[in-house]
């Protein structure tokens, strides 16, 4: 796999990230360095390992269903600007 | 402005720790009276602006209290401020701070970083001349790494031990919020205050808080302590290997018993897990910037994804980093090959921590490889030797385990060395135990 400008622009497309032509030479060179790190990790035999996408063991848990108080539509939008009619005002989709 | 106020004001005038100061923090009445109570800026504080060090968040004033928050306030604490930090967490020496802020100073030497990413909670623990505690947060070692560099005591609890509600995610299975002071006492009350299952973190653990006080005073006659003994060689500062072998010594004397632990994984791949994890985590964290309901806001222009973009051209250099790498390990088609791969390395990382505390009851090494750094040396190291030098911490941060770094004397520069200490999991009283010793 090459790590070159097409690629970085293909994540950072992905990401919703503009990103500047220093930023694209600074992230190239620096990509390649944190990879090679990360491929390290090919060394280790995982055949019969699982993930852990938590460290500690976890058990579900359920709430009573009783009503709380939850924000109010004015406390949910208290950090809002552009906002109408109690909504949030968005850019266009398409 | 308050008398309290004031004294924050004058420290922060001369070393940067805080985003923001409360001009009139007040304590009520409870076991937090009278002591101030610093919170890292990640975490949510009631009407006090709230942005993790970061840009897009400037302005953010959250309309909730952290569950920390909530249950430090019924406690009586003064919320003195929030403290400065790398933005969203993203590095270990405070200098990632958003654009526009400024970057905390030891107090122990102002040309030094305090550390990160809790580096202005370290700071003021060392700088303040009054009664503190600092709420801090770690996700691979920014509690005890700032700790060590300012010569304070930081703690980070098990996984899951502190509700996370209200702390503004950097890597969800990772994070830990923890306190840091000068005292162990202030330490063990703080954890009793803080610690306990919450119904609006579903990671938080239903598991009763002990009186973590009561473990202060136990003797550690016939402990085991297992030393890392490859964290004393190529690398280590030799001031510190020593002084951390001070430490050790001072363990032996009160009858603490010794036994070398090797954690070959742990120690090879530690760094390059952790960071693959934290990323990709990050990245997908970072998303929820959009800059429509909080934070810094552009003028609606353009498509979603144009305006998307435009808001968040404000992130730092670091940010954008973790954001890129974290998204391409994440891509179809890279994503086995390394994020799932780390989640698999982690697995072999938590079996070896396990394996090693059937034989011991606890693990030490230095905290950090070296002193605090100067701010002219930092600018010299690319991003991976930024990330080495979290070689000691994202062992235990990987694996959930709650771990410390206490003061252990002085280098030649009377700089602060940090000694770290880990126990199994929902073992904070071990730490208590132990840690009180030195």
């Amino acid at each position: 796999m090459k790590i070159d400008k097409s690629l970085i622009e293909q994540v950072a497309e992905v990401a919703r990230l503009q990103l500047s032509k220093a930023d694209m030479k600074n992230l190239a060179s620096d990509l390649i360095e944190v990879l090679d790190t990360f491929s390290k990790l090919k060394e280790v035999d995982t055949k019969n390992t699982q993930s852990s996408f938590q460290p500690v063991p976890l058990k579900n848990h359920t709430r009573d269903d009783i009503k709380k108080e939850c924000l109010s539509q004015e406390q949910a939008l208290a950090n809002v600007k552009e906002k109408k009619d109690g909504y949030i005002k968005g850019p266009r989709v398409v | 402005m308050n008398k309290r106020a004031e004294q924050v004001k004058k420290i922060n005038k001369e070393l940067n720790l805080f985003n923001e100061i409360d001009d009139a923090p007040t304590s009520g009445s409870g076991k937090l009276k009278d002591i101030a109570v610093s919170v890292k800026d990640c975490i949510c504080v009631k009407d006090m602006e709230s942005r993790a060090g970061s840009a897009i968040l400037e302005g953010y004033k959250p309309v909730f209290d952290a569950t920390v928050i909530e249950k430090i306030r019924k406690e009586g604490a003064a919320i003195i401020g929030k403290t400065a930090q790398d933005a969203f967490g993203f590095g270990s020496f405070s200098v990632n701070v958003g654009k526009g802020m400024h970057i905390p100073k030891n107090p122990v030497d102002k040309t030094r970083s305090c550390g990160g990413s809790s580096g202005g909670a370290a700071g003021i623990t060392k700088a303040a001349d009054f009664p503190h505690i600092a709420l801090a947060e770690s996700t691979g070692g920014s509690i005890v790494g700032p700790a060590s560099f300012c010569g304070v005591i930081g703690f980070c609890p098990t996984y899951g031990r502190v509700s996370r509600y209200g702390l503004m995610d950097y890597a969800n299975s990772l994070d830990k919020i923890g306190p840091m002071a000068k005292t162990m006492e202030e330490i063990a009350l703080m954890m009793e205050i803080i610690a306990g299952y919450d119904d609006k973190d579903s990671t938080s653990l239903d598991e009763p808080v002990p009186d973590y006080t009561k473990a202060l005073n136990k003797s550690i006659k016939g402990l085991r302590v297992g030393i890392l003994k490859n964290s004393f060689g190529q690398g280590v500062d030799i001031q510190v290997a020593e002084k951390v072998a001070d430490g050790i010594q001072k363990l032996e004397d009160q009858g603490a018993l010794l036994q070398d632990i090797k954690l070959p994984i742990t120690e090879k791949y530690g760094v390059a897990c952790y960071y693959l994890i934290a990323m990709a985590e990050a990245s997908t964290n970072l998303a929820k910037y959009s800059g429509l309901r909080y934070g810094k806001q552009e003028k609606i222009d353009g498509t979603f994804n144009e305006y998307f973009k435009n808001t968040r051209a404000i992130f730092n250099d670091e940010s954008k980093r973790r954001i890129i790498i974290g998204t391409f390990v994440r891509m179809a088609g890279f994503r086995d090959a390394y994020y799932i791969k780390a989640t698999k390395v982690r697995t072999k990382i938590i079996d070896e921590y396990k394996k090693a505390f059937k034989k011991v009851d606890v693990l030490v090494s230095p905290t950090m490889p070296f002193v605090a750094p100067k701010f002219s040396e930092i600018k010299k190291l690319t991003p991976m030797q930024h990330y080495m030098a979290d070689i000691m911490t994202v062992g235990p941060n990987l694996a959930g385990l709650p771990h410390i770094s206490i003061p252990v004397g002085n280098n030649k520069e009377n700089l602060p060395v940090g000694m770290l200490l880990i126990a199994d999991h929902l073992k904070e009283e071990t730490l208590m135990q132990v840690g009180n010793k030195l």
